[in-house]
């Protein structure tokens, strides 16, 4: 059953509705900054979905790539993560098949296609996704020349190439997640 | 003002408010729960009153395939279905309807909530 409410504002037409959703324009900017770290399939995309969420909520949101995270923004290899079952026992599977050769391929191809059949993005076009709301996407100096790279190896929304002194001052007062 | 509210949301209480001098059901947060109870007039009325002072032909755009994907559907598009269904570049709906764009475009367009992650 449902109550109705006869409230004394509801009678005010022509006016704001009585009962308004809190869109938060008024709050204070709220940022959230993701360290992506891992270069596996299945590593790459909580944060990515987290911080398509949040920008969806009006929230800033940066994403600082870092050692193994430096594969989802490389351009070689940002579309060709894999999921392997070696190591992840939440897979459910004896470990032992994850050896097998090709066993990463199969798991990879299923992974995909489930992501797939929930019309999520694969990596590169997530991340235009990303960057068209409004993300800001930033590479550890570190790991880009640890790994021999330089801007022109990585995605085009990558806005620079950053150290960590860089990244504490743009995450003051952030909320920082490290995936 | 009499209840007559046959709600399709049995996780929340259904309260009747008026919008643009008409009595319309909306849930404990203020987003319509009635379909057909939705006009254009009413739409106007809503946008103003989240800051969206003129309808643009983009905003009506969205917010006819919001109406129509819905219907088709049963449930609210997300912003990257309306990207890719309904052909409105992400970036636009930023500007179209500012930090929130998924929940005001649902807002105006009478409908609940997107529940989609991405």
């Amino acid at each position: 059953m449902t109550v109705t409410e006869t409230t004394a504002t509801a009678t005010a037409t022509e006016t704001a509705p009585a009962v308004m959703p809190d869109f938060g324009d008024d709050d204070a900017d709220r940022t959230m900054c993701f360290i992506c770290s891992k270069g596996t399939l299945d590593m790459a995309y909580p944060a990515l979905v987290m911080a398509n969420g949040a920008l969806g909520e009006g929230i800033d949101v940066h994403l600082f790539f870092t050692f193994w995270g430096m594969d989802m923004i490389t351009k070689k290899t940002m579309g060709d993560l894999k999921f392997t079952i070696l190591g992840n026992p939440a897979t459910h599977m004896p470990q032992g098949l994850g050896g097998v050769p090709g066993m990463t391929a199969v798991a990879t191809k299923m992974m995909k296609k489930q992501i797939a059949d929930l019309d999520v993005p694969e990596i590169p076009e997530f991340l235009e996704l990303l960057v068209d709301s409004g993300a800001h996407l930033w590479a550890c100096r570190m790991s880009v020349d640890m790994m021999k790279l330089d801007q022109d190896d990585l995605f085009d929304g990558v806005e620079d190439i950053i150290n960590v002194t860089d990244f504490m001052e743009l995450s003051d007062d952030a909320q920082i997640i490290f995936v | 003002m009499t209840s007559t509210t046959n709600t399709t949301n049995t996780t929340s209480t259904t309260t009747t408010t008026s919008i643009a001098g008409l009595d319309v059901c909306v849930d404990h947060e203020g987003f319509m729960t009635v379909y057909d109870e939705w006009s254009d007039e009413i739409c106007v009325a809503l946008a103003a009153a989240i800051g969206i002072g003129e309808l643009t032909d983009d905003h009506w755009a969205a917010i006819r395939f919001l109406r129509a994907d819905f219907a088709e559907q049963g449930e609210t598009a997300t912003l990257r279905r309306v990207n890719r269904v309904g052909g409105i570049a992400t970036k636009r709906l930023f500007q179209l309807f500012p930090k929130k764009p998924a929940k005001k475009m649902a807002y105006v367009a009478g409908l609940p909530k997107p529940h989609g992650c991405v």
